[in-house]
């Protein structure tokens, strides 16, 4: 195999992909606002930014599957407008996300030719053979050990990855963006890819690398571009900068008086979980939380935060650990023993384990509380609807009535009737899992006022989020999260976005 | 159309057969008579269906419903022999009752423990259960039925002019609704059937909801078994063969989705009738059993198209909001 190499193939003026002035708007919360994004041919090129920046809606747009409001996409220097992602994989654009979409009990190059298998000589079938064959060339361009007739779900992640690839080349991909690929691989996996991903830039594609791992990005990249907010606000050769400066990049923003001031007495310990580990990717987890503290949680996505609150509240098992509230220790197999404990959990999805979208708000209000509403063995519906309009009204949400199927309401209005759910059952110990996710400011600043609220009537909250600037908003102090670990414990007034971006974001040595 | 008008529909449709016919054939049709014959044929279907709306508001399904009649049935029929003898009578038939009503109980919680502790698809569980309670019936008395030719009462009673097995319709339409609408074991079927998830984070024993559900599906069955048995003064190992055709067929009539979360027994009874009616009136007007199973066919994909487009159209309204 020959080895080229890549600064001298990309021609320097070489544009891969020019983005230009893209703005994508959801109700009222402007994603992506006049983003240029440009890729030199044969680069690799990350993309970083919070949760939220909008680096996947960016991504989106150009894949074809969200139409932009206005703005440009010209690849090699021809325009295109895509309705459907099959025209963006014809432009030659594929996107690798990382819930991969391979067919599991296919064999790697049924994946690989999927959809555009190779006619065989009689109508109506396929030339396996030489399927296979072009599948090991294919796999030998990049060095890739790996048998085209295994099925997909006996090889590991980084496998399975790196097969994505090979679907991309078949596909003559130009252009492949890579969605946090090594979110979830080990660390000699991840070598791998790295290996093949220099590989395809040697063979002149562009990659477009999303990852929240800055030394990752810092060694692999050619180019870094900053989102923020749904703004480019920095684009630059990686060469130029280091990783303090990127993180200064993202998190970059002003505390304003949008936070609430916190007035709320901080008193005895209220919660405490010692050396609580899960099947989940939760290993040996401790904290404190005292009554009327808000504790922030902080950590990438796949850092264990959602399923720290997950194994507290009985979804996930515990392999170890123990929970006690008020120094009562709590016996937790089940959600329904965690809310019997006087534990809420708003969780982070609320469309899958949230709501039951079809139903009536009072309803989806009501459903962990009719014991505690005196509906144990008769539920009255008059006083049902009376109750739920009751909570809904100190949250202010709209809508019909609580009749109303919580479908027909907004998505900010939804995430109330949810969160109408565990005010109701005024639980001694909350966890909100990213409360503000998706929601417009406005709203935000409504749930800020009522978990300060909470904490001033003396409950302990656990404050999940991927927004720095809101937890160093309200929170007293933030727990980091680092690969299922604890990687820090800080007073909010002791430390700066920069060192808890830096603990969250960098292996420890 | 909003969702009012979406659950008159079947009603307006089942009014406008019956309208027809009283049209038509005013004589035979409009009879006490016949109309009490329609309801006591409804009846056996109808309790059954009543289970069955549980079963498909919670977002699964039961095919073994048919075969459950039979072996509760068997079942009961058996014990009134081993108890009472050639031809049982008195007490002999009051405990064979209540043995093919547990029966029948039994089967639904065997239904209900296999789908949550082996963490199997309603659908697969109760296609093998459907076969195993046919099989266990035939296999009962060699394929032959049970004669017990002194049990009339539950078939052919009447109280006040109206058939004892209507009377029990109307109870269990009544239990069936109250339970649904005023106890936590309803609105957590719906809650189970609209996001199973959602309803586990929310602390609802999913597992043990089901069981319960499955099983007050074996209770109704064993009910309408022990109706179907003393019609006939037998129990037939072949009773209820696709039966559940209907009875899934009644339950989406009435406006239930096969994905969960919807459904009213009010439905239900409605989806019952119309079906009952259907197959009374093209008797009456002389069209074959054949051609009735076409019509009926017919009736389903119209009943659910309609329903489907109603909510794409709801759908679409939201969207522009």
């Amino acid at each position: 195999m020959i080895q080229v190499n890549p600064k001298e193939k990309s021609s320097p003026s070489g544009i891969a992909l020019r983005m230009t002035n893209v703005s994508k708007r959801f109700g009222p919360v402007q994603a992506l606002a006049d983003v240029s994004f440009t890729v030199r041919a044969g680069t690799i090129h990350a993309l970083v930014g919070e949760n939220g920046a909008g680096k996947s809606t960016l991504m989106k747009v150009l894949s074809g599957v969200y139409k932009p409001d206005k703005g440009s996409i010209e690849i090699n220097g021809n325009p295109y407008a895509f309705d459907k992602p099959e025209q963006a994989l014809a432009a030659g654009v594929s996107m690798i996300y990382q819930e991969l979409d391979l067919a599991e009990n296919m064999t790697v190059t049924e994946n690989v030719f999927l959809g555009s298998e190779l006619p065989g000589k009689m109508p109506f079938t396929v030339d396996y053979k030489a399927m296979v064959e072009k599948t090991a060339e294919l796999a030998g361009r990049l060095d890739f050990n790996v048998n085209p007739t295994a099925v997909v779900e006996n090889l590991s992640t980084g496998d399975c990855q790196i097969v994505e690839v090979l679907k991309a080349l078949m596909r003559n991909a130009s252009i492949i963006v890579m969605d946090e690929p090594t979110s979830s691989l080990s660390e000699s996996d991840a070598e791998r890819l790295f290996k093949v991903v220099k590989e395809l830039r040697g063979q002149g594609i562009s990659i477009v690398y999303i990852s929240h791992r800055l030394e990752e990005i810092v060694d692999l990249a050619d180019d870094v571009t900053v989102l923020r907010d749904g703004m480019v606000v920095h684009s630059e050769s990686v060469t130029k900068l280091d990783i303090p400066q990127i993180v200064r990049y993202m998190v970059g923003r002003e505390l304003n008086e949008f936070f609430p001031g916190r007035n709320a007495t901080i008193g005895d310990v209220c919660v405490r979980v010692e050396n609580l580990s899960s099947a989940g990717n939760v290993r040996d987890v401790s904290f404190e939380i005292k009554s009327g503290e808000i504790v922030g949680m902080a950590g990438l996505v796949g850092a264990g935060r959602t399923e720290v609150a997950q194994a507290v509240f009985g979804i996930d098992k515990k392999s170890s650990g123990k929970i006690f509230l008020d120094g009562r220790e709590l016996k937790i197999n089940s959600p329904a023993d965690a809310i019997s404990s006087n534990i809420a959990f708003l969780t982070e999805d609320r469309k899958r384990t949230g709501l039951c979208l079809q139903l009536p708000c009072s309803w989806n209000i009501t459903l962990p509380n009719l014991v505690e509403i005196g509906m144990k063995n008769i539920i009255n519906p008059a006083k049902e609807s009376r109750v739920a309009a009751e909570v809904a009204e100190r949250i202010a949400i709209k809508w019909l009535g609580p009749h109303a199927p919580v479908d027909s309401l907004s998505g900010g209005n939804q995430q109330k009737v949810l969160i109408a759910r565990w005010l109701l059952a005024n639980s001694r110990f909350m966890i909100f899992d990213e409360p503000t996710r998706g929601i417009d400011v406005g709203a935000k600043k409504e749930i800020y006022t009522l978990l300060n609220n909470l904490a001033e009537q003396g409950k302990a909250i656990l404050f999940i989020s991927s927004e720095l600037p809101e937890l160093f908003g309200i929170a007293d102090r933030i727990l980091i999260m680092h690969r299922g670990r604890l990687a820090g414990n800080l007073r909010t007034g002791q430390t700066t976005q920069e060192e808890v971006m830096h603990l969250a974001a960098v292996e420890k040595n | 159309m909003n969702k009012f008008v979406r659950q008159l529909l079947p009603f307006g449709s089942l009014m406008l057969i019956i309208c027809f016919l009283a049209a038509y054939q005013p004589d035979t049709f409009l009879s006490l008579d016949n109309f009490l014959n329609v309801f006591r044929r409804s009846s056996v279907n109808g309790i059954i269906a009543l289970g069955m709306t549980y079963v498909i508001i919670s977002g699964g399904i039961d095919l073994s419903v048919g075969s459950m009649l039979a072996f509760s049935g068997m079942t009961g029929a058996l014990t009134m022999i081993a108890v009472g003898g050639e031809d049982p009578r008195g007490i002999a038939l009051f405990i064979g009752t209540i043995v093919g009503v547990f029966a029948g109980l039994c089967c639904g919680f065997l239904n209900g423990a296999l789908i949550t502790k082996l963490k199997l698809p309603p659908f697969i569980v109760t296609l093998g259960t459907m076969s195993a309670f046919r099989g266990i019936s035939y296999v009962m008395n060699d394929g032959q039925p049970y004669n017990v030719p002194s049990y009339k009462y539950l078939g052919e009673g009447v109280v006040f002019g109206v058939p004892v097995s209507v009377l029990i319709f109307i109870l269990f339409v009544a239990v069936a609704g109250f339970l649904l609408r005023y106890t936590r074991l309803g609105r957590y079927t719906y809650a189970i059937g609209s996001n199973r998830e959602a309803a586990f984070h929310a602390g609802v024993s999913v597992d043990r909801n089901l069981i319960y559900i499955y099983s007050l599906t074996g209770l109704f069955v064993g009910i309408a078994a022990m109706i179907a048995t003393s019609r006939t003064v037998s129990a037939q190992p072949t009773a209820g063969i696709a039966l559940e055709l209907d009875i899934i067929a009644a339950v989406v009539i009435g406006g239930a989705s096969l994905s969960g979360g919807r459904g009213t027994i009010t439905g239900t009874i409605i989806g019952a009738l119309l079906i009952s009616f259907l197959r009374n009136g093209c008797t009456l007007l002389g069209i074959s059993t054949n051609v009735q199973l076409i019509v009926i066919g017919a009736i389903i994909i119209a009943a659910v198209a309609v329903d489907q487009l109603a909510r794409s159209k709801a759908e679409a309204v939201q969207d522009s909001n």
